[in-house]
């Protein structure tokens, strides 16, 4: 038995702290492969970058770190994102375990210490800091939160959260290669890319280091192992919705599952030379619209459902 | 005038300069007020003995170290309250002082017996004002005197309450008079808070000072939860075998959201807003992932005004709409009951020891202070005649507002409450302005003494329970007698001992 709105807080958490990560590593890749590189290059890069956070490009690299990182003005700031995170989990602190609350609201004091002391210049310092926060979070979760439905909502969020951004990502730099052809992107870029995903070592083991567009693309979409790629979440999402389901015990709670397991499905059986080939942005679109849809039916089913659906006879 | 000028029993001390003891304690000075852990300059009470020898060759730097680590302790458990009117919503910690406050075996006996008759008798009280009124018609109590109270709720009149438990849980603030003598300052018999640092209190005193508990032998209070469970499952109506219990909570937005949070963790049931619940034909249900699911029992850390917008304030957005007919319809249990402000109404107050006689026929085992009510003649004379020397507060106000205390008055100040008081007798009582007892706290520079009060936690669901502890309250800045988190107050471990 869970509260709808503790639920609405549990997918919250989990979902700012997978967008902190996220953004986190964007931006320690993007300052240290961008420091030997053309200012050309490095400039789309960072455009690049701010487009795939839904961030306003016109800041320039120069305030990179400040507004990705720092600006709580930008709700999808990885300090934003930490604080929106926390602000859910002492909402719900009586269901999240002790230690979880500790590691979250620890992140929070030392992300604000960091933006206190405007540590931008050590981005790898701070983007480590959350990277590593947020993977303590989820083994302190695992490790001392019951498995149980409560449970499957941090699951659910945090692997929703990556689908899509994982598909915004990828798409990013699949638009500008349709846009500028093929050579506006260099190997660099794709390795940034790999990197971001913290994907290069598990794509060199697949592929050897033998970095090419279609590769990474069916690597960071399709591969059913590395856990950013977007079927991965997908069946992971595709889960936690059916444990959500059946601990409801609701014939409506079908909407959710039906819609994440047809995504998973269309990944699993998904081959990249048709979708590079066909009209590979329509096809993340595609997966982006999904995901929004499989948040509203989570919405619909179990948490801001009508009153009425859900009265005594 | 009252025991309170009696003088102290160790009036020797008075006169008693300090002879520095050793180290930490270089700063101890005595006064006439009761000091909680010294007898005499540099002798201890005997309970308090293992704890200055265990402090004794304990050195500044190691005790700073302590501060340091309880203190990182409270903030990353986020064991914080929030400041009202701060757009950041800062969170701040409620001062933790290192050294445990003890109480005795044969103080804790006589608190105990004082603080259940009191609350049994108030219940009795309750019962009787919103029923039939006999205390009134006897005019033990003045009739007007309750109905003219802010916290009177009309609409609880003739409602039957389960088990006729009107408080169930009550938080009774205690002070310890120069002559060693606890009495009771204030029941507060709403929603009263502070329970969780209690416990909180003893969790990081374990951590900190693992080697003193080896000394001692400290009665546990880890149970508090259960217990608390326990009273609220007594309290469930009857005819609902396995009740669903939620704890209420005006949001995280409350200052004392932590505690909700702490309290619903501790008993392992749902911490639900407003927002959560629904009332639909008297029965309340609460919103979950798996559909309505019927509530039984609510803990209710919400005002009565906000509880139910279609019965108190219509404006009150942390409330559920038709709660009340819930209630009245008695398919739902609210702790504590609605309306029980009456008997904690500061003028009511004054008449608890008449209302404990009326309804047990019993001599008051903890004294009150001595209240002057200005609705009386003669007291009134009193009062007007000692302003400069008495405490004048409004009976309807609290946390310090409406109050003159006249030692530290100005002319003007008494002035101006002559005309009020003249104006609106019955508003207003008096008392004397008391010398709270100190308990040796590490402040810093050493161990220094502070004025403290001690505020036990009192259940009754099928039988009265209280957990052997309670939340010391220590004004820690030097000399002051304010208690209250807003005005430098902090808080500290307290043992009762077995022995």
């Amino acid at each position: 038995m869970l509260l709808s709105r503790v639920a609405d807080s549990l997918y919250w958490i989990s979902r700012y702290l997978e967008r902190a990560e996220h953004t986190a590593r964007l931006v320690d890749v993007a300052r240290d492969l961008g420091l030997d590189r053309a200012a050309a290059a490095r400039s789309r890069a960072i455009e690049r970058l701010y487009r795939s956070l839904g961030l306003p490009s016109a800041e320039g690299e120069q305030s990179l770190v400040r507004v990705a990182l720092f600006d709580t003005s930008h709700r999808n700031s990885v300090a934003a994102c930490v604080m929106a995170a926390r602000e859910n989990a002492r909402q719900v602190r009586e269901e999240i375990s002790s230690d979880m609350w500790e590691q979250i609201n620890d992140l929070f004091l030392r992300v604000r210490k960091l933006q206190e002391a405007s540590a931008g210049g050590r981005t790898h310092y701070v983007s480590r800091v959350i990277v590593e926060g947020v993977h303590l979070f989820a083994g302190i979760t695992d490790a001392t939160m019951g498995h149980a439905e409560g449970w499957q909502y941090l699951q659910a969020g945090c692997f929703l959260e990556r689908a899509a951004s994982t598909a915004t990502l990828l798409d990013a730099f699949l638009v500008e290669k349709g846009d500028a052809g093929p050579a506006a992107l260099d190997q660099a870029d794709w390795v940034a890319l790999l990197r971001s995903c913290s994907a290069l070592e598990g794509y060199c083991r697949r592929y050897t280091a033998d970095v090419r567009p279609e590769r990474v693309t069916e690597f960071l979409l399709l591969d059913a192992e590395c856990p950013r790629s977007v079927r991965f979440a997908a069946t992971k999402l595709e889960g936690a919705l059916r444990d959500i389901a059946r601990y409801t015990g609701r014939p409506t709670g079908g909407r959710a599952e039906r819609l994440s397991g047809r995504l998973r499905a269309s990944l699993d059986y998904g081959q990249v030379d048709e979708i590079l080939s066909d009209d590979p942005h329509a096809y993340l679109a595609g997966v982006s619209r999904q995901c929004a849809q499989i948040h509203s039916a989570v919405y619909q089913s179990y948490i801001s459902y009508a009153i009425e659906t859900a009265l005594p006879a | 005038m009252s025991s309170l000028s009696r003088p102290a029993a160790s009036s020797d001390l008075r006169s008693a300069l300090v002879q520095p003891p050793a180290g930490l304690f270089g700063q101890y000075d005595l006064d006439r007020t009761f000091d909680e852990m010294f007898e005499a300059p540099a002798l201890a009470r005997p309970h308090y003995q293992a704890l200055v020898d265990e402090l004794a060759p304990v050195s500044l730097d190691d005790m700073r170290r302590r501060q340091v680590e309880a203190d990182r302790a409270f903030l990353t458990q986020g064991i914080t309250f929030t400041v009202y009117g701060d757009a950041q919503g800062t969170e701040r910690i409620f001062p933790f002082d290192l050294l445990p406050r003890l109480v005795t075996a044969s103080e804790w006996d006589t608190l105990e017996r004082g603080l259940a008759q009191r609350l049994i008798a108030i219940n009795l009280f309750l019962k009787d004002i919103y029923n039939e009124g006999r205390i009134l018609a006897e005019g033990v109590v003045p009739r007007e005197l309750v109905f003219s109270c802010r916290h009177y709720r009309r609409e609880m009149r003739g409602v039957r309450v389960h088990r006729d438990v009107y408080v169930s849980v009550a938080g009774t603030d205690l002070v310890r008079l120069e002559d060693g003598r606890f009495v009771v300052l204030e029941d507060n018999l709403r929603v009263p808070s502070g329970v969780s640092y209690m416990l909180a209190n003893r969790a990081v005193t374990k951590r900190v000072f693992p080697g003193l508990f080896n000394k001692y032998n400290v009665r546990p209070i880890a149970h508090y939860g259960q217990a608390l469970l326990a009273t609220l499952r007594a309290l469930a109506p009857p005819d609902r075998s396995d009740p669903t219990i939620v704890v209420l909570t005006p949001g995280v937005g409350n200052s004392a959201y932590f505690e909700h949070a702490f309290l619903a963790r501790e008993m392992g049931i749902s911490l639900v807003e407003g927002r959560d619940l629904l009332v639909h034909d008297t029965v309340v249900y609460m919103r979950t992932t798996s559909g309505l699911r019927r509530v039984d029992v609510i803990y209710r850390r919400v005002d009565d005004d906000f509880l139910d917008p279609l019965a108190f304030r219509s404006d009150s957005h942390l409330g559920v709409a038709g709660l009340l007919n819930a209630y009245r319809a008695g398919n739902v249990s609210v702790v504590n009951a609605i309306g029980t402000g009456v008997a904690d109404d500061k003028a009511v107050y004054a008449y608890l020891p008449a209302i404990i006689r009326f309804y047990l026929s019993e001599e008051p085992i903890l004294s009150n202070v001595p209240t002057y009510l200005c609705g009386n003649g003669s007291d009134r004379q009193y009062v007007l005649d000692n302003l400069d020397s008495l405490v004048v507060k409004a009976v309807g106000e609290s946390g310090g507002y409406g109050m003159l205390v006249g030692p530290h008055s100005t002319a003007a100040q008494r002035d101006e409450f002559r005309t009020l008081i003249l104006a609106e007798p019955r508003n207003f009582i008096a008392q004397p302005t008391l010398a709270l007892s100190r308990a040796a706290c590490f402040v810093g520079g050493g161990v220094e003494p502070r004025h403290v009060d001690l505020r036990p936690y009192v259940l009754y669901g099928d039988k009265v329970t209280i957990v052997p502890g309670g939340l010391t309250r220590v004004a820690l800045r030097k000399g002051s007698l304010v208690v209250n988190s807003s005005q430098g107050g902090g808080s500290k471990d307290t043992w009762v001992l077995l022995e």
